[in-house]
């Protein structure tokens, strides 16, 4: 059966004796190469030299506070719901009247923790969030890791840290 | 006398031994690093500047790699394939004329390994021998894929060993002589073998790549159908030295393809500067390698320009081009000559 009509047979035709010689055309192939020495090289050199990255990459989570330096992060657990990776998990806890200045909702993220090895940086879990809390930086990558302990990102790792503030999402 | 004259040779024969190990140590640095060029990449340039250190930390490397032998390989067969092709590769340099003579004290050191006369015959027997490496630690990792590999080796270094060993008798038959010094004392009094011979360069240099096992006549390793080929089940340094003899036949094949073809360490109209012996002889060892390394580039670039033959297309190639043109052009050298001796004399 036939899909459509342009199916086209192709005899190859037998190769002339300077054809079956292959020099006239590996010389061609040869200069193409020889010129691609010359040519700018593509490679970014990492560590030194970054690559431009897009305003809307998906790199390292991070937890944001409010302007007041409060965290946003109510412990809801719609970005655990969305992800599709299962890779967040966190325990609730109730705020107390002392710590009104550390939590702008009454019910905070007591843990939160962010396995990076099953997260895939799909965003979700900042789609998901109500409180605009967790969002993927742009510009931080998840490293590399030498032991398994260092795989799971807890808070003290994910929340902004208050006098170098992060610029994310809409506010950069 | 006798002392100090064996001394001297062992000088020579050790300086050449560790010029052939030091650039076919580099070689792989090389190869790496055009293989980057010519795909518009960088290539390896992290151990040290530009990569200097990279050859040692991949020998570092395979040295740690755990020194394993499959059960069902033959252990012995095993261990002597890599060292027999690193052997053969090794001993090949030995007679390659890398410069004319050294007078010192009114002694004459010629910059060669061994001086016999046989040169040729010499090189033409070790390369030869140097397939048993791959045939026996094919056949010894007793594995299909390193068999079908070990075959391959044989049967295009056998067909490719025809054509080249004819392209060679045209240079014999117009030197005279098989010692490859006298073959370039013969172009430093002609012309080089280039300009006599093209046909017969295009047919050795072709020959030489198949030899080599390079591209695009690497088919007894070739990745995509045989895994490794005949290096399949090896590993660490035995690996090593497979992948590293590949890098000293490929320098000793530029030697004698720049010693055979185009002057080895002649350099055109030196000898009318009137300039001192010796430095003249420096010149000559200099003009070499910078021939020697052109080969090699050309090697590289070659391997990152060309697919690979199918295997019918290089037996074809082998069997139906290359040999009746190796003869054409040895009849044709035959009749050159008689007719230049005719007309001249
Ligand atoms: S980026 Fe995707 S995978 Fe990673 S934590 Fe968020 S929702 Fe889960
Ligand atoms: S990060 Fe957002 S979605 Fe996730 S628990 Fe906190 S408030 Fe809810």
């Amino acid at each position: 059966m036939q899909l459509s009509n342009r199916t086209k047979k192709i005899e190859p035709k037998p190769l002339n004796f300077w054809e079956r010689m292959y020099l006239p055309v590996i010389f061609q192939g040869l200069n193409i190469t020889i010129k691609h020495l010359f040519k700018k090289k593509a490679t970014i050199r990492y560590p030194e030299v970054k690559r431009e990255l897009s305003p809307v990459f998906r790199g390292l989570h991070i937890l944001k506070r409010d302007a007041q330096g409060r965290e946003r992060c109510t412990a809801c657990g719609l970005c655990a719901l969305a992800c599709p990776a299962e890779a967040i998990s966190m325990l609730s806890a109730e705020r107390t009247k002392e710590e009104k200045h550390l939590y702008r909702e009454e019910k905070y993220a007591a843990v939160y923790e962010v396995n990076m090895l099953r997260c895939i940086f799909c965003g979700l879990c900042e789609e998901a969030c109500p409180k605009a809390a967790i969002y993927l930086q742009k510009d931080k990558f998840a490293p590399a890791f030498f032991g398994r302990e260092e795989v799971i990102y807890g808070k003290d790792r994910l929340v902004e840290s208050v006098t170098n503030r992060a610029k994310v999402g809409l506010d950069q | 006398m006798e002392l100090t004259s064996l001394i001297v040779r062992g000088l020579v024969i050790f300086t050449v031994f560790a010029v052939t190990l030091l650039i076919a140590t580099y070689s792989t640095l090389a190869e790496r690093k055009i293989a980057g060029f010519l795909q518009d990449r960088l290539g390896p340039d992290r151990a040290g500047p530009f990569g200097i250190l990279q050859p040692l930390a991949d020998a570092v490397k395979l040295f740690f790699k755990e020194e394993f032998i499959p059960s069902h390989a033959n252990k012995w067969l095993f261990i002597v394939g890599p060292s027999l092709a690193m052997l053969t590769a090794l001993m090949s340099s030995a007679v390659i004329p890398f410069g004319n003579e050294f007078s010192i004290d009114g002694q004459l050191i010629p910059v060669q390994g061994i001086t016999v006369n046989i040169g040729l015959l010499y090189i033409f027997g070790v390369v030869s021998l140097g397939v048993y490496g791959l045939m026996i630690g094919g056949w010894a990792s007793n594995n299909k894929f390193s068999l079908l590999g070990a075959i391959r080796a044989a049967s295009q270094n056998i067909s490719y060993e025809l054509a080249m060993g004819m392209s060679i008798i045209a240079v014999l038959m117009l030197a005279g002589s098989l010692d490859l010094r006298q073959i370039v004392i013969d172009q430093q009094d002609n012309v080089w073998n280039v300009v006599r011979q093209p046909l017969g360069c295009v047919i050795f240099i072709t020959c030489a790549f198949a030899e080599c096992n390079r591209t695009p006549f690497d088919l007894p390793e070739c990745e995509q159908e045989l895994v490794g080929g005949y290096h399949t089940e090896y590993g660490s340094m035995k690996l090593g030295l497979y992948l590293f003899s590949e890098y000293i036949n490929m320098f000793v094949s530029s030697a004698v393809i720049a010693t055979l073809y185009f002057g080895g360490y002649d350099v055109p109209y030196l000898s009318t500067l009137g300039l001192d012996k010796n430095i003249e002889t420096i010149i000559g060892i200099v003009a070499l390698f910078g021939k020697i390394f052109f080969f090699i580039f050309f090697f590289m670039w070659v391997r990152w320009t060309l697919p690979r033959f199918r295997y019918d297309q290089l037996m074809n190639l082998g069997w139906k081009s290359l040999i009746p043109l190796a003869i054409l052009n040895l009849i044709l050298t035959g009749g050159g000559i008689l007719a230049w001796e005719h007309f001249t004399k």
